[in-house]
């Protein structure tokens, strides 16, 4: 009876992994959401087919490993087997189940140094933004030769006031990091003072914000719309209280934005020329 | 010179009282304070987690009101559970108490060092403990960076003395284990007993040898790394600070340097438990003994070089990420070897479903879940959308909280009447099991979810989208905590019993030497040493 609960709880908790797939949030979680967020970037399509694919394998292998248990459990006990065999050694199973992993680990790495390839190798930007991070904000800079030349800081919406602009609470910012569909967006992604993380699952982002080392990362969806990121780098008191949200626009929108931008931003000190360049 | 030689003649009598515990050399003792310190500590790291788990119920703040205090929370469980609970009790506690049994040697190597490894610990645990309760970040107490204690937020983000307090822990709990770790090294390569080869050796011996190397050459560079933190704290150097030519980046390569050795020591002792009760109770021989020592070994050395996969979002070069990534998904072999030699050593046994036994099925199964999860996120491009998120919580506790607990929990059932001359009714350590099997299975897996969707991991609240699943976790950990009391009701009956253990409780499968001593061992076994002739495998 015990080992029949054993079997049949595992059996529910590895098959509630695959039930979830239609529960995906796009841009932000969903309730009882059990997968990744709907990708809407090249590289979070690729991110998101592979871990499927790895997901089957080690859905696979565990339920290989439980079937045996279950058949130990059965076959070999005191009642059903009162004659423990003498058996310590087989040569050929061991060969087995050394090279039979290797060979599926080696079937996993291939398509996976494609992915890693694809998110470290930058393409060439259409359009490069600073995103600094801050104890407990985020600023983004857009620099003058791309039609920006303005900074501005992004603070969580408190709770109340995402409501009425209709946003996810701890998600909704007051200003959005927007920018256009299908461009190729390099991000430079740096820390004011502790480590942060610029972080957008949609996108299959996740980038560490360093003081001292500016690092990259990019993107580019052709979907346009409201995606929600949040700090994954603990960063004190407020951590939990730093999302990141990018609104995706079309071209002309942004267009409109960045000369709306560029005036209610204009008080603000810093004014990036430049930013480093990007081969 | 005379005085020298009259006390060696005299038989003098067992210690008793205070000084036999205070004062003790002996291994015994000792692994029995260690496993009491790691009860105890136990009970201070659960009951963060209960109250983090309280906390995240509900979205919204709760019960921190500062959420600082939440950050605090998580470090001090995390350093508790590491430091004070899972190596004290399976290196000091089974370590110290059952390497000397089963290779035959009468104690210890350096029997004084292992009462001041012990004695360094309720210290440490004293210094960590007073750390939550001085200032660290500006208004508030306790140190909140995480146990990996990355700086800046190390240094400038909290300028308070909490986390000098959490150095000198750590320095004296590091200190311990590594005067445990050349006191095991010593012990097993020089007293065991005549005729055991090193090939002829129980695996929970080779376990401890591999686990004490990794202590050796991974704890100095942690003792390092903290104190290059000390003096950028304090005395004004710039290791890791950027405004002065440091980089916070070095940080995190020295700490994982240490980091991941750090969950192979955790975890190996625990393989070495396993295998010996699947052994004992399937009335088998361990199935491919020198596969089963080996893949430890190379577990341990591969460990040390894939420190890097923590670090997968830092901002690594290309190459930097697809070597680690490679060397990372290279351990997944010899842990497969295990897994499948703990199998094939029930496949064609008789087996007797004890609660050990029962316990390091749900280890073996369990493990493997957290394993495969350990193969996802090697993999640097997937680990893009997981890293820091409850994903990893989950992965880390299924291999930690559901791995290297069950098997001191297996590790107790087993040796409990071996340790004690007690007997825990079987039926009591049975319900026990399936109580913190369903619990922590409730508690953990749901992290999987949480992870995938994308909740950040070392949030006080969270967007209401992440409330469903966490509602569940905290449920898990309220039946995993009931477990407990069935534990300590357990023990309880044991000793309120007048039944007690004979030599060998468990028949003709327990085959390592402990099994021969009487229950509890006399204060100093193996007068006279034991031959041992016996191949086994």
């Amino acid at each position: 009876m015990t080992r029949w609960t054993f079997g049949a709880t595992l059996a529910v908790l590895l098959s509630a992994c695959f039930a979830g797939a239609a529960l995906a949030g796009t841009g932000q979680p969903s309730p009882w959401q059990m997968n990744m967020q709907t990708p809407v970037t090249e590289m979070a399509q690729f991110l998101g087919t592979l871990h499927d694919s790895v997901n089957i394998v080690i859905a696979l292998i565990s339920a290989f490993v439980l079937l045996l248990l279950v058949i130990v459990i059965f076959r070999f006990n005191e009642k059903a087997n009162p004659v423990p065999s003498k058996t310590t050694h087989h040569t050929g199973l061991e060969i087995a189940w050394t090279l039979i992993p290797a060979l599926i680990l080696v079937g996993i790495a291939i398509p996976s140094f494609r992915l890693l390839t694809m998110q470290i190798q930058l393409p060439k930007a259409d359009i490069t933004v600073k995103a600094v991070a801050h104890q407990w904000y985020w600023s983004y800079e857009y620099p003058e030769d791309q039609g920006g030349g303005f900074a501005f800081d992004s603070y969580m919406l408190p709770p109340e006031e995402a409501a009425k602009v209709n946003q996810p609470a701890l998600l909704a910012v007051d200003n959005e990091l927007v920018l256009p569909a299908g461009k190729t967006i390099v991000v430079q992604v740096v820390g004011a003072d502790v480590i942060h993380n610029f972080a957008i699952p949609s996108f299959g982002v996740r980038m560490d914000a360093v003081p001292g080392r500016l690092n990259q990362t990019w993107f580019k969806t052709d979907r346009e719309g409201m995606y929600y990121g949040q700090c994954s780098r603990l960063c004190g008191a407020n951590h939990a209280y730093m999302p990141i949200a990018v609104r995706i626009v079309s071209a002309d929108k942004y267009a409109a934005w960045l000369t709306e931008a560029k005036k209610k931003f204009a008080s603000n000190e810093a004014k990036p020329v430049a930013l480093a360049a990007n081969e | 010179m005379a005085h020298a030689a009259t006390s060696h003649d005299t038989h003098h009598g067992d210690p008793t009282g205070w000084k036999r515990w205070v004062m003790s050399t002996n291994h015994k003792d000792i692994g029995t304070m260690y496993l009491i310190f790691a009860i105890i500590a136990g009970l201070v790291g659960g009951f963060l987690s209960i109250a983090m788990r309280l906390e995240l119920q509900e979205p919204g703040l709760q019960y921190f009101t500062n959420p600082q205090t939440y950050n605090v929370f998580v470090t001090g469980h995390g350093l508790i559970m590491v430091f004070f609970v899972v190596m004290p009790a399976v290196i000091g506690g089974f370590g110290n108490w059952f390497v000397p049994l089963m290779i035959g040697a009468p104690d210890m190597a350096f029997p004084r060092m292992n009462n001041i490894s012990f004695w360094l610990l309720p210290a440490a645990f004293a210094l960590l403990v007073i750390s939550m309760f001085v200032e660290g970040a500006p208004g508030s107490n306790g140190f909140g960076g995480g146990w990996t204690v990355y700086p800046p937020l190390a240094t400038m983000g909290h300028p308070g003395p909490a986390l000098d307090f959490g150095i000198l822990s750590l320095h004296l709990a590091g200190a311990s284990s590594i005067l445990g770790a050349i006191n095991f090294i010593t012990t097993i390569l020089n007293m065991r007993a005549p005729g055991m080869t090193m090939h002829k050796m129980p695996l929970f011996a080779w376990a401890l040898l591999v686990t004490a190397f990794l202590l050796l050459l991974s704890l100095p560079v942690l003792a390092g790394a903290i104190t290059m933190l000390l003096t950028d704290r304090n005395f004004g150097t710039a290791f890791f600070d950027p405004a002065n030519g440091g980089d916070p980046i070095l940080y995190q390569h020295l700490f994982w340097f240490f980091g991941h050795p750090e969950v192979y020591i955790m975890i190996l002792p625990g393989f070495g438990i396993v295998s010996h009760i699947i052994s004992t109770f399937s009335k088998k021989p361990i199935f491919g003994y020198l596969g089963m020592a080996y893949a430890m070994v190379a577990i341990g050395a591969v460990g040390f070089i894939v420190w890097a996969h923590h670090m997968y979002t830092a901002g690594l070069a290309l190459n930097t990420q697809r070597y680690f990534m490679f060397a990372t998904m290279v351990i997944a072999v010899p842990t497969g070897v295990k897994i499948f030699s703990w199998i094939a050593t029930m496949w064609g046994g008789s087996i007797r479903f004890t609660a050990a036994m029962q316990w390091a099925i749900g280890f073996i199964f369990l493990f493997t879940v957290g394993g495969v999860t350990g193969v996802v996120l090697a993999n640097a491009g997937i680990d893009r959308n997981l890293h820091n998120t409850y994903y990893v919580v989950a992965h880390f506790h299924y291999v930690l909280s559901l791995g290297a607990v069950f098997s001191i929990f297996a590790g107790f059932y087993y040796w409990f009447p071996k340790m004690s001359g007690r007997i825990i009714p079987e039926s009591i350590g049975i319900l026990h099991f399936w109580v913190a099997f369903i619990g922590a299975n409730v508690l953990f897996f749901p992290m999987h979810f949480t992870g995938l969707s994308g909740m950040p991991r070392h949030y006080v609240d969270y967007p209401e989208a992440f409330a469903g699943w966490n509602r569940i976790s905290s449920y898990g950990s309220y039946i995993f905590a009931a477990g407990l009391l069935i534990f300590f009701y357990g023990i309880l009956r044991a000793y309120l019993s007048p039944v007690r253990a004979v030599n060998n409780p468990w028949g003709e499968g327990a085959t390592t030497l402990e099994w021969t001593l009487s229950s509890p061992p006399p204060h100093h076994q193996f007068d006279t040493l034991p031959r041992f002739s016996g191949s086994g495998h």
